[in-house]
């Protein structure tokens, strides 16, 4: 759609400027204050320069909670996007069920993040839980909160469990976008199920994939509480995701200059990653002529 | 032709229906750890603690009684409420002009400002916590539901105006044309013409600023202390506070889900293309 040029156009933009200037860019400039002075308390602060920028990049604390972080994410969007796809796939197209299986699914997404911790914290507790204690049942050897392998286990099924879902869903409106007319067509060149799927259902999906892909990459990267409340970033430091060493951090130790700046880094890396994203998805918009 | 797009599937794949079996699998997985929960808030201690049932064979509601007539309980719910609600008015109604703007107009700077909107909702709370916190004090609005609000608008906002632009986006500019022609000025217009045609399009919007502020725990923990504290914290407090009373906590956990339980309810036939952000 073609559209007008017209600079007045901002006085629309206005309240959410100021509304989002409020509250994004007084605390960002909080956080770049911190991240450049020292303080004795009392708050006397004095000029620091870039040491708590070079501190942080010097230390290993940040660098093994990135580690984790990337592991994380990327096994997270290994399983959660194909499995996503799949049960898209699967799901019913119209009618009663289709509702119902829309409702079930949707559920997880809204419970909040948690009590989603409290939900596996006790369904996987070897005493009370159905899963630990029926794993520990056939012989399994699992705790969450000692073993390493545990504990990584639950944190992942928890968020699979989580945000499946999410991705489920979007690639469920992209598959309902597509034409009945394709598959007709699919139909009478006698093409196979795969071929179906990778010439008409992928492509077609592409576009809310992307979405997909970008939002589950920017909230696995920040995830915070459903890890910390069932592993509390344990055991020793397994599971300390980002924003757990953060959050461990600024408001546990107040360490505030080498949180601040390990903070804007953090953010940095966020940005970065989702403006590669974006410009993909962008362009990808445009090359359909939307 | 109704049957189409379920034939590709039974024809290669054998008898068993495959897509059934995928469905019912995931479901019974998504399901499984929250019947776990309602069990365990219809059990007493005594039987979570003592003994392992599937299901409750004491049956008590106990549990769901504390918390209802408790105010240190219910009140965490409706403090919820109240900012949940507050944050979804404000970000529905700043975020109405200014997705129309994007959607309608071409101006000075409007891809950076769009992309710099997307950066907030990217930005990780536990970034803002303690600048948030600091912030709302010094202005004198800690532990109160608008400074929630407020901090909720940091990642709702942004998410709002992405919805509704891609569903303005589909409402033709010959409609806003005619409108003016007929001699409707922009409020009347907007309001009278444009919002009931992209009705569908603001719900889904209110649906996501409900969900998320409903389900964020990081920015109300840390902006509230007791006027204002969200049920979500009262949960967290009272764990460790009194010795893990598992049942009530379960039944603080079910009665958490009920909330969002109703509304998919309601919006279910729009969550689909709402979670696609209006772009499909």
């Amino acid at each position: 759609m073609e559209k007008t040029v017209n600079h007045k156009a901002w006085f629309l933009v206005l309240p959410v400027l100021v509304l989002v200037a409020f509250s994004a860019v007084i605390p960002l400039m909080t956080v770049v204050n911190y991240s450049v002075q020292d303080t004795f308390g009392q708050n006397q602060f004095f000029w620091a320069g870039l040491e708590w920028f070079r501190e942080t990049l010097e230390s290993e604390r940040m660098w093994d909670a990135l580690g984790r972080q990337l592991v994380f994410s990327g096994i997270i969007l290994a399983i959660e996007v194909p499995l996503g796809i799949l049960v898209a796939l699967s799901m019913p197209r119209k009618g009663a069920w289709a509702s119902i299986c829309l409702v079930l699914m949707a559920l997880p997404l809204l419970i909040p993040w948690n009590v989603v911790g409290t939900i596996w914290q006790i369904f996987g507790r070897e005493d009370i839980g159905l899963l630990g204690y029926t794993l520990n049942a056939l012989g399994v050897d699992y705790n969450y909160t000692q073993g390493f392998f545990a504990a990584w286990t639950t944190v992942i099924v928890m968020d699979v469990w989580h945000w499946t879902s999410l991705v489920a869903l979007l690639a469920y409106a992209g598959l309902q976008s597509i034409p009945n007319a394709y598959y007709q067509a699919a139909r009478i060149d006698q093409a196979s199920r795969w071929a179906v799927f990778r010439h008409i259902e992928l492509p077609k999906m592409q576009g809310v994939l992307m979405i997909a892909v970008l939002l589950r990459f920017m909230d696995s990267f920040m995830i915070y509480t459903e890890p910390f409340v069932v592993t509390g970033g344990g055991p020793g430091n397994a599971t300390t995701f980002l924003s757990i060493d953060l959050v461990k951090m600024a408001l546990g130790q107040f360490d505030l200059g080498p949180a601040a700046a390990f903070s804007l880094m953090y953010f940095l890396v966020i940005l970065l990653v989702s403006y590669v994203f974006y410009t993909v998805m962008v362009n990808m918009e445009k090359r359909e002529g939307k | 032709m109704a049957d189409a797009p379920a034939l590709p599937a039974s024809r290669v794949l054998p008898r068993v229906n495959v897509r059934a079996v995928v469905m019912v699998a995931y479901l019974l997985f998504l399901l499984l750890p929250i019947y776990w929960l309602v069990n365990m808030s219809l059990k007493t201690n005594a039987e979570i603690l003592g003994s392992f049932s599937l299901w409750p064979r004491d049956l008590t509601f106990r549990n769901y009684a504390t918390i209802l007539t408790d105010p240190s309980w219910y009140m965490g719910y409706v403090n919820s409420m109240i900012y949940v609600v507050m944050n979804t008015a404000i970000s529905i109604t700043v975020a109405l002009p200014a997705a129309y703007a994007f959607s309608r107009y071409t101006f000075l700077g409007d891809k950076h400002l769009f992309f710099w909107l997307l950066t907030n909702r990217m930005a990780p709370p536990a970034v803002f916590a303690l600048p948030f916190f600091q912030l709302y004090s010094s202005v004198g609005l800690f532990d109160t539901h608008i400074a929630v609000a407020l901090a909720h608008c940091l990642f709702n906002v942004p998410l709002a105006v992405w919805i509704l632009e891609g569903f303005m986006r589909g409402v033709p500019r010959e409609i806003d044309e005619t409108a003016y022609i007929d001699g409707y000025s922009f409020p009347r217009f907007f309001v009278k013409i444009f919002m009931p045609l992209i009705a569908s399009g603001i719900g889904v919007a209110a649906f996501f600023c409900f969900m998320f502020s409903w389900v964020e725990l990081l920015l109300s923990r840390t902006l509230t202390s007791v006027d204002a504290k969200p049920i979500a914290a009262t949960m967290t407090r009272t764990v460790s506070a009194s010795g893990l009373d598992w049942g009530v906590l379960a039944a603080a956990g079910v009665l958490t889900i009920v909330p969002g339980a109703l509304v998919i309810y309601f919006v279910r036939n729009y969550i689909a293309k709402g979670f696609a952000l209006g772009r499909v």
